[in-house]
């Protein structure tokens, strides 16, 4: 009995000298508990929609009054024309927009029944039918609670559009978050992994000593994963456009410079963890644990950004897939060009400016 | 053969990590076509001392001129020209003997055509030809070593560095080996080796044994033995480090 005990707190000792170890057993499930349950909201708040009044009477005021002070709805704009709207969706800030049409009063008092038009950003399908549905709910309680309630028989019958995603397909959500995954696991993890194999083995410093330069050892190193992440992209997009009917309504050709732009951004990551990491082990384990799993969780793939608390917003801020999905999505399902994602595309190259940079920085003192 | 010139030339090398000296104020010399013994125990500071002649690192100070070249200034010019297999052998594992020999004689500029000459005469010599094919995994420790020493001699280089070659094999695999590191002396290439082998430090021209980064004792093994009255290179490395 007593070999026993000594064999099992021998394995005792192991798991907590390892840290890699430890953190995977405390760490990890705080962090999940903590982000699972903050992210993982399906309620909304602070919603920015905008309001295209064609009548500005009391009852259309006095309905926008009951939508933004719900405590779901922030009034982020007001706009005056049809082509607003779709520059307003298009920017990605509103994800709905009222429309009531004109002389909406004087029609509901002669006509029993006005519309409204409630228009969705349905890119983010499960957004959007909440969005929709809560401003519907909004919509008729009011008609039930000041309407009806003081005798008067008016109708008012919102029509619900989905835009760019009709029939609120998932798949609009999915493909994006998937392009980036596949392409942070191929080319940042795979690239960190191959680097941190010849350190490991040995094989690196023989190839230092050679008079091959860092950097063709480091481009040779990359090219081979640059090439399969492209044809992995491009797989996707074939799949999605073909077997799901995802559009592409933008430009095919800035759609997959854009995705360059992301292969290179994670080729240079995959470049910096492997300057960090000493073995396969180390550098796979920054790779998922720093880069994969925020990137599922957190990046706006599955669960929406504005939902969730400050803080995890702030570090979503610094996701490189987030502001890739954001592209993807504007160009495939918005159409949108480089006017509209200009700034998404500046935040990818400055972060693959800064960590070729840090990159080159850790390599030179490596060599003192 | 100009046995008296100096190919590798050492004078005053200093390298420190921080506050803890690697190599404290070396000074020695290498002539052509030797083969040079660099002892010491395992943490004495000889393989941070071959890492800066291979060009791996720099100097913290000191002047180091190798193959004829700067190592400060002319880096790429002592990589041309020296050989390099380090303590793990240096083969890629999932490659074959001949692909291994392919890669390598590729990086250091040699053209294909003279490349698939070699590689025939050198599987002719080794008597590997019908493993050309075989994974080095597959091989057993004894070859991968012979294999990779001759790869790092490929490109006939002016000196070769070997660090620890001949740790983890038999006798009589090692003295095979030190057959192979004759040879190639023989054929005019400057051999300096490390190794913490005693036995190893008599088939060496002249030894070197450093201890806590300072070189405590240069000759030849006979030399050494006269010097600090030992019966063999076990005895002197005692001596020296006690």
């Amino acid at each position: 009995m007593n070999r026993f005990i000594g064999f099992v707190k021998k394995e005792f000792h192991h798991i907590f000298r390892d840290s890699k170890t430890m953190l995977i057993l405390f760490g990890m499930p705080i962090a999940q508990i903590l982000i699972f349950g903050y992210v993982v909201s399906n309620e909304i708040t602070d919603v920015k929609i905008g309001i295209y009044d064609k009548s500005n009477d009391h009852i259309t005021h006095e309905i926008t009054n009951k939508i933004t002070s719900s405590g779901f709805f922030i009034l982020h704009e007001n706009l005056n024309s049809e082509q607003e709207i779709e520059k307003a969706f298009k920017r990605g800030i509103v994800r709905e927009v009222v429309v009531f049409e004109s002389n909406f009063a004087r029609n509901l008092e002669r006509n029993g029944s006005a519309s409204v038009q409630i228009i969705a950003d349905a890119s983010d399908a499960n957004t959007a039918n909440i969005v929709s549905n809560y401003t519907q709910a909004i919509i008729n309680s009011y008609v039930k609670n000041e309407l009806l309630a003081q005798g008067l028989p008016y109708e008012i019958v919102p029509e619900v559009r989905m835009l760019y995603n009709e029939e609120l397909k998932g798949v609009y959500m999915f493909v994006p978050g998937t392009m980036a995954l596949i392409l942070m696991l191929v080319s940042a993890m795979m690239t960190s992994i191959s680097i941190a194999r010849e350190k490991e083995l040995g094989t690196m410093e023989v190839l230092l000593v050679s008079p091959l330069k860092p950097l063709p050892i480091v481009i040779g190193k990359v090219i081979p994963y640059m090439v399969l992440s492209f044809i992995n992209a491009i797989v996707i997009i074939a799949l999605s456009y073909f077997v799901f009917e995802m559009p592409i309504e933008g430009n095919l050709i800035f759609l997959l410079v854009e995705t360059l732009l992301f292969i290179f951004m994670a080729l240079s990551l995959g470049i910096l963890i492997s300057t960090v990491s000493n073995s396969q082990m180390v550098a796979m384990f920054i790779s998922m644990f720093a880069l994969m799993l925020p990137t599922m969780l957190l990046s706006g793939f599955i669960f929406p950004i504005e939902n969730m608390p400050k803080i995890l917003q702030w570090i979503s801020s610094i996701m490189p897939a987030r502001y890739f999905i954001t592209i993807v999505k504007n160009i495939m399902i918005k159409g949108s060009g480089i006017t509209i994602v200009w700034k998404e595309t500046l935040i990818l190259a400055g972060m693959t400016m800064v960590f070729l940079i840090m990159s080159v920085k850790k390599f030179k003192v490596r060599l003192e | 053969m100009l046995k008296h010139e100096n190919i590798i030339q050492v004078k005053n090398l200093v390298k420190k990590f921080g506050s803890f000296v690697a190599n404290d104020n070396l000074t020695f010399d290498v002539k052509r076509g030797e083969i040079f013994g660099f002892l010491g125990a395992n943490g004495a500071g000889k393989t941070t001392a071959i890492k800066i002649l291979s060009g791996l690192s720099f100097p913290t100070s000191g002047d180091v001129i190798v193959a004829g070249f700067d190592v400060y200034k002319e880096r790429e010019l002592v990589k041309k020209n020296i050989g390099y297999m380090s303590q793990k052998f240096s083969l890629y594992e999932d490659l074959t003997v001949r692909e291994n020999i392919r890669f390598y004689g590729g990086i250091y500029g040699l053209s294909s055509k003279y490349i698939k000459e070699k590689t025939s005469d050198l599987l002719e010599r080794l008597k590997m030809k019908d493993i050309q094919n075989s994974l080095i995994s597959s091989l057993p420790l004894g070859w991968k070593q012979k294999i990779a020493f001759s790869v790092a001699i490929f490109h006939d280089p002016k000196i070769v560095f070997l660090d620890e070659p001949t740790g983890g094999v038999d006798p009589i695999t090692r003295r095979d080996f030190w057959e192979m590191i004759y040879e190639a002396s023989n054929n005019g290439i400057t051999v300096f080796v490390t190794t913490h082998y005693m036995d190893e430090a008599e088939y060496c021209d002249r030894v070197s044994i450093m201890d806590k980064g300072r070189i405590e004792g240069m000759d030849t093994p006979g030399g050494l033995k006269k010097q600090f009255n030992a019966k063999n290179m076990d005895e002197v490395f005692i001596k020296i480090a006690r």
